[in-house]
């Protein structure tokens, strides 16, 4: 594990998310409460919509292109679509996001 | 042989390790106990109850003068410790030293008081002890008295709840979205603002305090807020949060965290000094509630007396101390993944409860208004018991076992007698049961008796819940269409709800009208929105969070994630000067196409999200605003040259298009809004396949609504010929206000009108010209919220700009 502080929470906003550049490519990172925190591929399967641009809603994900709608703790799909976006490790403490960035080092060199 | 045992701080930890050590073995220590208030141990947590008048000091004393004499405690109370000498084992107080052979500290905690400018003025206080309560106290003896509370957290609403019980003018000012957003999720938030504000309490959530102001005594007279509000008061009550008095701990060298950090044994890093309650840090874990410093005082009292144990740190659970306000709150609710919600709505009775579950666990548990099974479910939590058994009726507490849904009629039920269902004809709720019970028994006959769901009819699905609720089986509802999985409502039926319950959040909504999601989805989020702006323009502010991405980034998305900018041509008119911001913005963006639409404006497609608010700015330098192309809401106002220039113009109906543009634009609508104006009737500016379109005439304007040149094609209706401009643009302003308050999100007027009819329309618009005036004043009033460029404050403030920029950028190196 490696944990990087990438920001206070106030930055993203409630039910909103941000994108975080890494080296394996964009991760969205999506806020569903005043103190929980979720990082996805910012990439939809389907067509490659950026995720972190559609509605946030209970734990899940709509991506803003065609409405397709991802669970933010597994990554599946939900409903008929069938899919999955990779989840990376995310955690708060004291009001900072920690992204445990080992997890896109390894994503990078494969 | 009797030890010298030394403490420091008579709190509730400590007194409570006390009686346990005296009783484990009386006589094993000679006790000195300090304490920097005159007095000794009292129930803090019973300072609500004083302060509202629930009890009296003398009630909350836990230990007297005659217990400490009874176990010889030397009491030196209203001494300060200045120091501890670890080596020589002295605790040094104002008054002399003491020797020790075993030290505990219990210091407790210090009030977080914010650094804003004026904090330290008389009139400013916390709420920690005796004489804070006794401030609040004696302002309840001034009449008119007024206070501010700093803080919605347990202690600052227990301090607002316990002063307006004393005829106190009390405002809440809470930074966060919600109150007690800790223990709280948004549901249960809004249900105990709203209780507060019943009481008369004023609560402002996030809101930034930015400088409390003296008056010309010197003493602190009023709050300002960041937004520029002043909030005027006679007491300010500073209540955000508490933070561990370690400053005596640092300073004698003990190894200090967050807290004084002790072992499971409660011994510090000096094994002859211990420490518990509110000061300490015991695995990372600071301490606020009660049941957690009652187990460390027993823990501790053992290892001074030689016994094994050791202390575990459990999960605790909330209870808000204010009479008329029964909230519950246990466990984790939020901070994790793999967790599952249960939530259960009663907006009748106003309650709301709501379990996390992990895995077959039980794991967090909110509850507002109904809390008799809160210790329940709170012992779930603490034992971890596999649930899954009885999963199915678990949120219906140890009684139920039955099984059984939410009722889809609780809303209606709800409704007070004088709930007015349609808006149209002014029928209320009792009027509507009234004819039901006198024996109409369909929609048809109600409509027939009482006019309700005679006209726009779209509180027909409210009228045929409520032949439902009172005919029972007997009635067979039409099966209607709901807004999504989230509730069982129609479009119709919540826009009529919104407004006849006056509910004016999305929690408000989504907990009155019993949404079986926490916060909505995808389909409703934006409808309720939109709903909740149309209807309360000044009391609901837009959430850009439950609206569709391009209405959020002020930019239409195009399929490889950037986004296209189009920027406001009023008329469709433009000027040199802009056409050449236009073009050099388009070099310095790189923009690939530069296209124009079909609504007479210049679209650059292809713009980097994070290059929007630079672009923006450079094109409201040259006085450029948001063309709104991407919004449901005004769009283009379409025109023709007119007879400004040519020979068949018989009105200006380039100059009309303007002023309907500058009065049109910025407002939101259930759906895109074009209009067109043609200068005669060859209509060169194809206003009749328009939302709302004028063909001037030599006699005047004919003015014509609910075009369609999309999927379906399909001609205007004439709504009416009038003679003079203005009469054209009030009959446009009304249409549109018309369709803003009735129609179904996501409809276009043309499907809209097609519902209510175009006759209702002119009878509301063309015949009644009271109903006229009063929309397009009401219109104004929206107006005066959203008429302004959203690119300007989106490229100007630079919180908001920042949000186009990526949070962080991880390089190689940083993620190896």
């Amino acid at each position: 594990m490696n944990w990087i502080d990438i920001g206070s929470i106030e930055e993203v906003p409630l039910r909103g998310a941000r994108v975080l550049k890494t080296p394996a490519g964009c991760v969205a990172v999506f806020r569903t409460a005043e103190a929980e925190v979720f990082a996805t591929a910012d990439r939809c399967p389907h067509k490659g919509g950026p995720l972190s641009e559609g509605i946030v809603h209970d734990r899940k994900i709509t991506c803003p292109l065609h409405n397709w709608v991802f669970s933010l703790e597994t990554g599946m799909a939900l409903g008929a679509d069938q899919g999955q976006i990779a989840t990376y490790p995310i955690r708060v403490e004291n009001g900072r996001m920690l992204f445990d960035a080992s997890a896109v080092a390894l994503a990078g060199a494969l | 042989m009797t030890r010298k045992l030394v403490v420091i701080g008579a709190g509730m930890a400590s007194g409570r390790m006390l009686e346990h050590l005296f009783e484990a073995e009386p006589g094993a220590y000679e006790v000195t106990l300090f304490n920097a208030e005159p007095r000794g141990n009292y129930n803090r947590l019973m300072l609500s109850p004083v302060l509202s008048g629930e009890k009296t000091y003398e009630d909350i004393v836990t230990h007297d003068d005659d217990w400490y004499a009874a176990h010889g405690v030397t009491c030196r109370f209203g001494e300060r410790v200045v120091g501890i000498d670890r080596a020589a084992r002295q605790v040094i107080g104002e008054a002399g030293a003491v020797a020790y052979d075993k030290l505990v500290i219990a210091t407790g905690s210090d009030p977080f008081i914010i650094p804003i400018p004026g904090h330290d003025l008389p009139g400013v206080i916390a709420y920690r002890d005796l004489e804070d309560t006794e401030a609040m106290i004696a302002l309840g003896e001034q009449p008119g008295a007024r206070a501010v509370v700093i803080g919605g957290g347990l202690l600052g609403l227990e301090a607002a709840a316990g002063m307006a019980a004393r005829g106190v003018e009390v405002t809440v000012v809470h930074l966060m979205g919600h109150l007690m957003e800790r223990q709280l999720d948004e549901a249960a938030g809004y249900l105990l603002r709203k209780s507060l504000m019943d009481k008369g309490i004023k609560v402002l959530c996030q809101a930034v305090s930015k400088e409390i102001v003296a008056g010309p005594d010197g003493r602190a007279r009023a709050l300002l807020l960041d937004d520029g509000t002043e909030l005027p008061f006679d007491l300010l009550v500073m209540a955000v949060g508490i933070r561990p008095s370690v400053a005596l701990a640092k300073e004698a060298g003990l190894a200090v965290g967050r807290g004084l950090q002790v072992d499971d044994q409660m011994v510090t890093s000096d094994p002859d000094v211990l420490a518990l309650g509110e000061c300490v840090e015991h695995d990372g874990a600071l301490f606020g509630l009660v049941a957690p410093l009652y187990d460390q005082a027993k823990v501790l009292a053992h290892t001074l007396t030689g016994r094994a144990d050791r202390f575990v740190n459990k999960e605790v659970s909330t209870k808000l101390k204010v009479t008329g306000c029964d909230l519950f709150s246990a466990g984790d609710f939020a901070e994790a993944e793999g967790r599952e919600d249960i939530v259960f709505r009663d907006p009748a009775r106003g309650v709301y409860k709501r379990l996390v579950l992990e895995g077959n666990r039980l794991v967090g548990a909110v509850m507002y208004g109904d809390t008799g099974d809160g210790a329940w479910f709170y012992s779930h939590i603490k034992d971890a018991t596999d649930v899954s058994e009885m999963r199915e009726t678990l949120i219906f507490g140890p009684a139920y076992q039955g099984g059984g849904s939410a009722d889809p009629l609780a809303a209606v039920a709800a409704l007070p007698d004088d709930a007015e269902i349609c808006g149209c004809n002014g029928v209320c709720k009792s009027t509507i049961v009234g004819a039901i019970q006198g024996g109409a028994g369909d929609l048809g006959a109600v409509r027939a008796c009482t006019k309700a769901s005679a006209s726009c009819g779209t509180c027909t699905g409210l009228v045929e819940q409520l032949l439902e609720l009172t005919l029972g089986d007997a009635y067979a509802a039409p099966a209607a269409q709901p807004v999504c999985g989230c509730t069982d409502l129609t479009h119709e039926d919540l826009r009529r709800l919104i407004k006849a319950q006056e509910l004016k959040s999305q929690p408000a909504v989504w907990q009155e009208l019993g949404w079986t999601t926490p916060n909505g989805c995808h389909v409703c989020r934006p409808a309720v929105n939109y709903y909740l702006l149309a209807d309360w323009p000044l009391d609901y502010r837009d959430d850009p969070q439950s609206r569709f991405v391009n209405e959020r980034r002020h930019a239409n998305i195009q399929k490889d994630g950037t986004f296209s900018v189009v920027p406001r041509m009023w008329g469709g008119i433009t000027t040199p000067d802009e056409l050449r911001a236009i073009a050099d913005a388009a070099d310095k963006y790189g923009v690939p196409t530069v296209k124009v639409t079909g609504g007479q404006r210049i679209d650059l497609l292809g713009v980097r999200g994070e290059d929007l608010p630079g672009i923006w700015a450079d094109l409201n330098r040259a006085g450029l605003v948001s063309g709104h192309a991407y919004s449901k809401g005004l769009r283009t106002v379409k025109t023709c040259v007119g007879s400004e220039h040519c020979r068949f113009g018989t009105q200006d109906s380039t100059g009309l298009g303007v002023k309907l543009e500058q009065i049109l634009w910025g407002s939101w609508t259930p759906h895109k809004v074009k209009l067109g104006v043609s200068g005669c009737p060859r209509n060169c500016a194809e206003a009749t396949c328009k939302d709302v379109g004028i063909v001037c005439v030599d006699s005047g304007y004919q003015v014509s609504v609910a075009g369609a040149a999309g999927m379906e094609v399909k001609e205007t209706e004439r709504l009416a010929d009038v003679a003079t401009e203005q009469e054209a643009i009030d009959l446009t302003v009304a249409f549109v206000q018309l369709y803003r308050e009735q129609a179904k999100y996501l409809d276009r007027p043309y499907k809209w009108v097609a519902k209510v009819g175009l006759d209702w329309v002119k009878a509301q618009i063309v015949d009644d010209l009271d109903t006229r005036q009063a929309l397009i004043d009401r219109f104004e009033i929206s107006q005066s919220v959203y008429r302004k460029d959203p690119w300007a404050s989106e490229a100007g403030e630079t919180a908001l700009r920042a949000r186009y920029a990526p949070l962080a950028t991880l390089s190689l190196e940083a993620a190896e």
